[in-house]
C-alpha cells in the first residue's frame, strides 16, 4: 500500500467521516492541508474572510443540519480567531471540530513566528482537543474527534496539527469503529428513574413541560410532542430548543426566562411539578433562583450528569439521552387531568401574549418581524444578539426544530452572518433569513464577500435603531439613561455598503415600504439581498425580568 | 453548607496534557485543590492522581462528575466515602548541632522516621504516615528550627479486592 501525506490523511479521514464542507482560512502553517484540498473531490473548502467567520458558519451548519461542522485555520493569530467561534459552540453544545495548522514539531515552544499554544488557549472551550505530531496518529485522531464531537453532550474538538505532520507520509488507515475506554456516554435513563418521574407526572397538579436545545441536539422533537399531547402538560420551550415544540400549538407556552412570555414565568412559579428535558436552568431562564418554581418538584433529563442539580436541586434526576428517556416515557404516562391548571395557562396566555404599542408612523421592530414571519413562515431564522435576537425568538412562531438558529449559551455578536452562510449551504433548499442588528452584522461584515460569491440567496435583515440596543435598554432602565458608548448612528448606509460589496441593497425607512421590500427580497435567487430597516430607535424588549428579579416580578411593560 | 475536605482517587490516561486538563477544571471554576499527586501505574499507559480537595456538597458533587466528564479520566472515585488508605510522605531539613542531635534522633524514632541525609548543622528526615502522624512529628521538630519541609501530597487507595 503506498504512503501519503498527513495532509492526505486528514482529508481522506474527514471524507469518510461523511464531511461535505470546511469552513476555512488559508495561512502559513496550514499550507499542505489547503494544498490537499485544492484539487480534492468529494469535499469542498468554503474560503471565509475572517477565521471567526469560518468557525460560526460552520456552527451554523452543524446547527441546521445536525452533522459535524469543520473549521480549519491556520496557527497563531488563524487559531486564536477561532477561539470566540469554538467558545460559541462550546456554550451551546454544537458538534464541531476545529483543525489548526500549527508550527513544525521541532520549532513549537520555541516562539516560532505564527506560534500560539492552541491546546492551551482552547481548554477551557472545548470538549477535547488533540495535538497531531506524527503523520501515523492522523485518521485515528479525525476518527476520534468526529466521535467525540457528535455524540453524548456534543461539542467542539480542536485538532492542532504540526506543519510536519501534514507533511510527512504514512499509510491510510481509517478506523472502522472508534473505541475509546474513558469515554462512554450514557444515553438510556435508570428504568426505574423514568418510572418514578412517570408517577410525578400522573399525580402533579400543576406540571409543565420545560425543553431546551437538548431536545434539538438529539433530535428528540417528535417525542417531545408525543409526551406533551398524550398527557396535556403544557410545553414552554427555551431560547435553544424554539421550534422542538411548535409554537402554534395550543399546549405551547412559548419561551420562559428574562424576555420570556409572562405566561411561561408565571407558570414556572405557581407549577407543582417541572419536567426539565434538555435544558440547563439558565440563569437567563431562573431568574433569582431564590424565587425560581419554590412549589415544583424538579424532574431533569439530561445526557449531561454535570448539569443536573447543578443550578436547582432535582428530585428526580435521569442521566440520559433525551430521544430515548421521552421514547421510554412515552410507552408509560397517560393523559393527565389538570384542567383548573390549563384555565389558568389559558388565561395568562390571552392576558399577557408578547405585544408592543405602535409609536407614530415610526417602524416598530417588532412589526418588521412580524411581517417577516407573514411572508416567510417556514424559513430558518439566524438571530444575532441583542434585542432583535429577542425580538425574532418572540414576534415568529417557530414550529420545527433547526428553525431557529442563534448564539444562546455565548451569545456572541457577530454570529449570524457567518452562521447563515453555514445553514445555506447545509440546507441549499431551505430560504435562510438572517435577521441582524446594526451592531452584531458590522462586526462579521466581511463575510458578505463568500456569501456573494457563492450566490447564496440569504435574506440578510437588519434590525437598525443606531444603538447597541441591548446595552442601550439596560443603560435606560439601570444607568439613568447615560448613552456610553452604544451611540451607532455613525454607521454607514448598509443599504449602499451592500451594493458596494456586489450584492442587493435596500433601505427601508417607512412603514409602508416594510411589507413591498420583503415581498422583493423573497424574489432574489442569485444572491444575498440587504435590507436595512430603520427602525425606532428607543424601542424596549419586554416583558422583562431584571437581573437578580424572580419570575414572578416580570415587568411587563413601563407605563 | 458545611464544607467538607474529599480525596478523589483518579485514573487516568497516561498523554499529553491530561494534568492540565484536571488543573484546569479545579480552577476554572473556583474550586480548591489541597494537594494533587500524579504517578504512573503498574500499566504505563494508565496514571493515577490521589486528589486532596474541599467544599461544600454541591460543589464535591460538581468536581466529581465534572471529572467524570473529561475525556481522558478512566475512573473516577471519592475514597472520603470508602474504606481507604492513605499515606503522604516528608522530608523535613533540621537544624540540628551536634548537642542536639541525640534528642532530635529520638524524635525521629518515636515517629518510625528515617536520617536520610546529614551534615555538621542539620538533618534531613523523611517520615511517613497519615496527616495526623505528619503534622505531630513537624510540631515535634519545629522547636529546634526547621530549614526547609517539602511534603509529596497525599497518595491514597481503597483497602480490600481488586477494583
Amino acid at each position: 500500500m503506498a504512503t501519503t501525506s498527513g495532509a492526505n490523511i486528514l482529508i481522506e479521514s474527514l471524507k469518510r467521516a461523511d464531511v461535505e464542507y470546511i469552513f476555512g482560512v488559508n495561512g502559513g502553517a496550514a499550507m499542505p492541508i489547503f494544498d490537499a484540498l485544492y484539487d480534492a473531490e468529494g469535499i469542498s473548502l468554503i474560503p471565509m474572510r475572517h477565521e471567526q467567520g469560518a468557525a460560526h458558519a460552520a456552527d451554523g451548519y452543524a446547527r441546521a443540519t445536525g452533522k459535524v461542522g469543520v473549521t480549519l485555520a491556520t496557527s497563531g493569530p488563524g487559531a486564536t480567531n477561532l477561539v470566540t467561534g469554538i467558545a460559541t459552540a462550546f456554550m451551546d453544545s454544537i458538534p464541531m471540530v476545529a483543525i489548526t495548522g500549527q508550527v513544525y514539531t521541532h520549532l513549537i515552544g520555541n516562539d516560532a513566528f505564527q506560534e500560539s499554544d492552541v491546546i492551551g488557549v482552547t481548554r477551557p472551550v472545548c470538549k477535547h482537543s488533540y495535538l497531531i505530531k506524527s503523520s501515523d496518529e492522523v485518521a485515528e485522531v479525525v476518527a476520534s474527534a468526529m466521535h467525540i464531537a457528535s455524540t453524548g453532550r456534543p461539542g467542539p474538538v480542536v485538532i492542532d496539527f504540526a506543519k510536519d505532520a501534514q507533511i510527512h507520509e504514512s499509510l491510510f488507515h481509517y478506523p472502522e469503529q472508534v473505541n475509546i475506554r474513558s469515554y462512554k456516554p450514557k444515553v438510556d435513563g435508570h428504568p426505574r428513574q423514568i418510572a418514578k418521574a412517570v408517577e410525578l407526572i400522573h399525580s402533579a397538579e400543576r406540571p409543565m413541560l420545560y425543553a431546551g436545545g437538548g431536545v434539538v441536539l438529539s433530535n428528540a422533537s417528535d417525542e417531545l410532542r408525543e409526551l406533551a399531547i398524550k398527557t396535556g402538560i403544557p410545553v414552554t420551550v427555551t431560547l435553544m430548543g424554539l421550534g422542538a415544540f411548535p409554537e402554534t400549538h395550543p399546549l405551547s407556552m412559548q419561551m420562559p426566562g428574562m424576555h420570556g412570555s409572562c405566561c411561561a414565568n408565571y407558570a414556572f412559579t405557581d407549577s407543582d411539578l417541572i419536567i426539565a428535558i434538555g435544558a440547563r436552568f439558565d440563569d437567563r431562564v431562573t431568574g433569582n433562583l431564590d424565587k425560581f418554581a419554590p412549589n415544583a418538584k424538579k424532574i431533569h433529563i439530561d445526557i449531561d450528569a454535570s448539569c443536573i442539580s447543578k443550578n436547582v436541586p432535582v428530585d428526580v434526576p435521569i442521566v440520559g439521552d433525551a430521544k430515548r428517556v421521552l421514547a421510554e416515557m412515552n410507552k408509560l404516562v397517560h393523559h393527565v387531568e389538570i384542567e383548573p391548571w390549563m384555565r389558568q395557562i389559558d388565561e395568562w396566555k390571552e392576558k399577557y401574549p408578547f405585544e408592543y404599542q405602535q409609536k407614530g408612523d415610526k417602524v416598530m421592530p417588532q412589526y418588521v418581524i412580524e411581517q417577516i414571519y407573514d411572508i416567510f413562515p417556514d424559513a430558518t431564522v439566524v438571530a444575532d444578539v441583542g434585542q432583535h435576537q429577542m425580538w425574532a425568538a418572540q414576534h415568529f412562531m417557530y414550529t420545527e426544530p433547526r428553525q431557529f438558529i442563534n448564539s444562546g449559551g455565548l451569545g456572541t455578536m457577530g454570529f449570524s452572518l457567518p452562521a447563515a452562510i453555514g445553514a445555506q449551504f447545509g440546507c441549499p433548499d431551505k430560504t435562510v433569513i438572517n435577521i441582524n442588528g446594526d451592531g452584531s452584522y458590522i462586526m462579521t461584515i466581511q463575510e458578505l464577500i463568500p456569501a456573494i460569491t457563492y450566490k447564496l440567496p440569504l435574506k440578510i435583515f437588519i434590525i437598525n435603531n443606531m444603538y447597541l440596543g441591548m446595552v442601550r435598554q439596560w443603560q435606560e432602565l439601570f444607568h439613568n439613561k447615560r448613552y456610553a458608548a452604544v451611540d451607532y448612528h455613525d454607521n454607514p448606509d448598509f443599504a449602499l455598503l451592500a451594493q458596494a460589496f456586489g450584492a442587493t441593497g435596500l433601505r427601508v425607512e417607512r412603514v409602508e415600504d416594510v411589507r413591498p421590500a420583503l415581498e422583493k427580497a423573497k424574489g432574489v435567487d442569485d444572491g444575498p439581498v440587504v435590507i436595512d430597516f430603520i427602525v425606532d430607535e428607543e424601542e424596549n424588549v419586554f416583558p422583562m425580568v431584571p437581573a437578580g428579579a424572580g419570575l414572578g416580578d416580570v415587568i411587563r411593560g413601563l407605563a | 453548607m458545611a464544607e467538607e475536605r474529599h480525596i478523589f482517587s483518579v485514573f487516568v490516561e497516561n498523554r499529553f496534557g491530561v494534568l492540565a486538563r484536571v488543573s484546569g477544571l479545579f480552577s476554572g471554576r473556583g474550586y480548591n485543590i489541597d494537594s494533587l499527586n500524579v504517578g504512573e501505574t503498574d500499566d504505563p499507559q494508565i496514571s493515577h492522581m490521589t486528589i486532596v480537595t474541599h467544599g461544600d456538597a454541591q460543589i464535591i458533587e460538581q468536581i466529581y462528575k465534572h471529572l467524570n466528564k473529561l475525556i481522558d479520566v478512566i475512573k473516577v472515585t471519592d475514597l472520603t466515602t470508602e474504606n481507604h488508605v492513605e499515606r503522604e510522605l516528608v522530608l523535613i531539613k533540621v537544624h540540628a548541632e551536634p548537642q542536639k542531635r541525640g534528642e532530635i534522633l529520638q524524635i525521629v524514632e518515636i515517629f518510625r522516621g528515617r536520617t536520610v541525609d546529614v551534615n555538621p548543622t542539620t538533618l534531613t528526615i523523611e517520615v511517613t504516615g497519615d496527616e495526623g502522624k505528619l503534622r505531630a512529628a513537624v510540631d515535634m521538630l519545629r522547636p529546634y528550627g526547621i530549614r526547609d519541609l517539602v511534603r509529596t501530597g497525599k497518595i491514597a487507595t481503597m483497602r480490600g479486592g481488586v477494583r
